[in-house]
């Protein structure tokens, strides 16, 4: 079936209005805050810095341990404190994301520990969350190839559209989930893939599509990520 | 004009000149420069035929080196290096100290201009004392440093402060002229560990806080035009009026 | 790196000057902002900067069985996170013995207060009430993290709205304008620390690890024709590298009467942050 308008009246490659700073969390190495319209996300990252316990060391260089956590009220019903399955497979992933520009062969068995948390939960959150810790982590001096940006795409309906909030991720036909939701991210020069999820049904030629425009939304985002990173006072 | 004022006169207008063009921030993946006329200097790698950067931090193009001069990251010792550090242990043949960086840095008892005891180590220098030392050995599994020089002793008294340890070429100046711009204006003896830890001793409380402020306000200015003249002024603004 | 005993010493003679690195008084705390609303999920919530220390917190409503003993009555729970995110300090895991102490200070001045009608928060006596549950997350630690907390937390219970009940089942996401049945025993937690001989407010992280021990008091000023403090909540607790050094009962009496006169300045910030959202 169609979904031709969406919900919040965007194009279908728009993302929502894209927000971001660095330098939020003064104490941390490198901090920044990155807000895709309702969803805010804050990532604070540590070190180089000595690794304990020691027996997680790696002699051929640094460690990146990421956390991903959300807020117990950034959501509609009160997320208890704590981990929880979900977040412990984002924290994987978003270390996946970002460990290819990293380059921690100058740190041996030190470790970079990358913080991020969910103020404000609206989907897309690690996307939000991966888009702070690439800033961050650039912002604490870390060696880095490229920035890395991150933006959900998927499937509604029968339209490919770019960003999707909660409502359009729960979209339903007939009672029917309707809605594939697309995590991906990208080196930004390359425009190689560092992370691509999907949960739900999509026909092969439309992922295609769905990834193409996931690169081109992340284009702009790397963008924005560059002003704010420039933007020192 | 005798040669050595002529010489001052152009190393001051070549900083002068430095300062006043703002320096580009870049990001990594950003590319620098094109083409095989460029040389990849430090932060920075040669990707076909672009070089590109590999660190945040502003851009210097000298002759045909590219290189960045970082704005953040932690403090990377060096053989050679003047440091400041803080005894958090000791052991039966040293102490191990804290030089604020992800490395481990010991002192030998060995590599004390003095006798050391071995039978009480604590007695000579003990935990919690800040040391001026120099390094000696960079290892991966640490760092070796020894107080054998001139200039290297521990701090009795006085401020110790903590800046990113990029920002010290900055502090100290070309050939100290920032550093001593400070120390005249305040008074105060500075000692500027290449790992950002600094040492401030003066007649008061009130002339180190001085100091302090000051070397803060260039380190966060530190990619800032103009920059000396700023100091110049904040130093004539905030100057202590006799008691 | 943490301070030094050689600027411990300067922070400690100028104190006893009655100075501070940063030209503030010892009583004076550092710029205060309250920002409410923070999270458009949460039923009320609050980000308090104090200088440079930034707390978040948010209030989130739920209905539940009330607890045996206390049939007719809503409940509160107020936890505090210390995320790793904040300080270099904090570490990844459940909350360590200060984040619970810091959450059942505050617990404590807040229940204690009762500011909060516990009564009105009963929708069926003996089956349904409102559970009202309290998160605090610091975001960045510049010192004095306990007051920056307590302000956080009380701004968003007093700025919470109910959700939506339909029944007696939630609308999660959905709010009502009514706010939470609060009355005006407002409670302001202020921290004291002690260094040498000298006591100060709002220390920052220096003078925060220069500190011998620290007093948390919670104080609410009872409504009626002659303004009367009461303490709700109290707590003497230590500081960095386990130091807790003993008072003195004459410091004691000084800190109580300190906090009294003290507690109204931040209580006018507080109350023009809830106003200006009001408006």
């Amino acid at each position: 079936m169609a979904y031709k308008k969406r919900i919040d009246g965007r194009e279908m490659d728009e993302p929502r209005k894209i927000e971001c700073k660095v330098g939020v969390v003064p104490r941390a190495d490198g901090s920044a805050m990155f807000r895709f319209g309702d969803t805010i996300a804050i990532a604070a990252v540590y070190g180089p810095k000595e690794l304990h316990p020691k027996h997680l060391e790696n002699p051929e260089g640094g460690l990146l341990r990421c956390y991903y956590d959300m807020l117990s009220f950034s959501v509609s019903e009160r997320k208890r404190p704590g981990p929880s399955r979900r977040s412990s497979e984002i924290s994987l992933i978003t270390k996946e994301s970002l460990a290819p520009v990293l380059q921690l062969e100058g740190f041996p068995n030190k470790v970079v520990d990358v913080h991020i948390e969910i103020l404000q939960a609206n989907a897309g959150t690690r996307c939000a969350g991966i888009n702070a810790a690439s800033m961050a982590l650039a912002h604490a001096g870390i060696p880095m190839t490229d920035l890395v940006a991150a933006v959900s795409v998927g499937k509604i309906g029968d339209a490919v559209v770019v960003d999707l909030t909660k409502e359009e991720e729960d979209y339903e036909e007939n009672g029917k989930k309707a809605a594939t939701d697309i995590p991906a991210a990208f080196l930004l020069r390359s425009g190689k893939i560092s992370l691509l999820q999907a949960d739900g049904k999509i026909p092969p030629e439309d992922m295609k599509k769905a990834i193409e425009m996931a690169q081109k939304a992340c284009i702009q985002i790397g963008e924005e990520q560059k002003k704010a990173l420039k933007l020192l006072k | 004009m005798e040669a050595s004022e002529i010489k001052e006169k152009k190393e001051s207008k070549e900083e002068e000149k430095e300062e006043k063009e703002p320096r580009k921030i870049v990001v990594p993946g950003e590319v620098l420069a094109s083409g095989q006329a460029y040389l990849p200097g430090e932060g920075t790698r040669r990707e076909g035929k672009d070089i590109v950067a590999s660190k945040f931090g502003l851009l210097q193009i000298e002759d045909r080196l590219v290189k960045i001069i970082p704005l953040s990251g932690v403090y990377m010792p060096r053989r050679g290096n003047a440091v400041i550090g803080k005894i958090t242990d000791v052991t039966f043949n040293g102490w191990i100290i804290d030089i604020n960086a992800p490395y481990g840095a010991f002192l030998p008892a060995s590599e004390c201009s003095g006798f050391v005891s071995k039978r009480d180590i604590s007695s000579y220098y003990n935990l919690g004392d800040m040391l001026i030392a120099k390094i000696l050995e960079v290892k991966s599994k640490g760092v070796d440093l020894t107080m054998r020089d001139k200039g290297l002793h521990r701090v009795e008294e006085g401020l110790i402060i903590t800046i990113n340890s990029n920002k010290v070429p900055r502090v100290i100046g070309k050939m100290g002229s920032m550093v001593n711009l400070i120390k005249d204006s305040t008074g105060c003896n500075i000692v500027v560990g290449q790992n950002g830890i600094i040492w401030i001793r003066g007649n008061d409380i009130e002339h180190e806080l001085l100091a302090e402020r000051t070397i803060k306000m260039i380190a966060e200015n530190s990619f800032v035009e103009g920059l000396t003249d700023k100091v110049k002024e904040f130093l004539e603004k905030h100057k202590i009026k006799a008691k | 790196m943490e301070i030094t005993t050689i600027t411990k010493k300067r922070i400690t003679e100028y104190a006893s000057q009655g100075k501070r690195f940063d030209d503030r008084d010892l009583l004076e705390y550092r710029p205060i902002s309250i920002r409410l609303g923070i999270s458009n999920m949460a039923e009320g919530s609050a980000e308090v900067s104090i200088g440079q220390t930034k707390v978040v917190a948010g209030v989130k409503l739920a209905v539940a069985e009330p607890y045996p003993d206390s049939e007719e009555e809503g409940n509160l729970m107020v936890t505090a996170e210390l995320s790793p995110l904040a300080s270099e300090n904090f570490q990844p895991g459940p909350p360590d013995v200060f984040a619970i102490e810091m959450a059942r200070i505050i617990d404590r001045g807040i229940r204690e207060s009762g500011i909060v009608d516990f009564k009105k928060l009963c929708i069926k006596k003996g089956e349904l009430v409102w559970a009202v549950m309290v998160d605090i997350y610091p975001m960045n630690d510049d010192g004095n993290l306990i007051d920056a907390a307590a302000l956080a937390a009380i701004a968003a219970v007093s700025s919470a709205v109910f959700p939506v009940l339909e029944g007696d089942k939630v609308s999660f996401g959905e709010f009502t304008t009514k706010h939470l049945p609060l009355t005006k025993d407002v409670p302001i937690t202020l921290t004291f620390y002690k260094l040498e001989n000298n006591i100060l407010l709002d220390p920052t992280t220096r003078e925060e690890e220069s500190s011998d021990t620290r007093i948390s008091i919670a104080i609410s000023e009872k409504e009626g024709k002659e303004k009367e403090p009461i303490i709700n909540a109290l707590q003497k607790g230590g500081c960095k590298n386990s130091k807790n050094s003993p008072l003195t009962q004459e410091e004691m009496s000084l800190i109580i009467d300190i906090a009294v006169k003290e507690q109204r300045k931040i209580r006018k910030i507080l109350n023009d942050a809830l106003e200006e959202k009001s408006k």
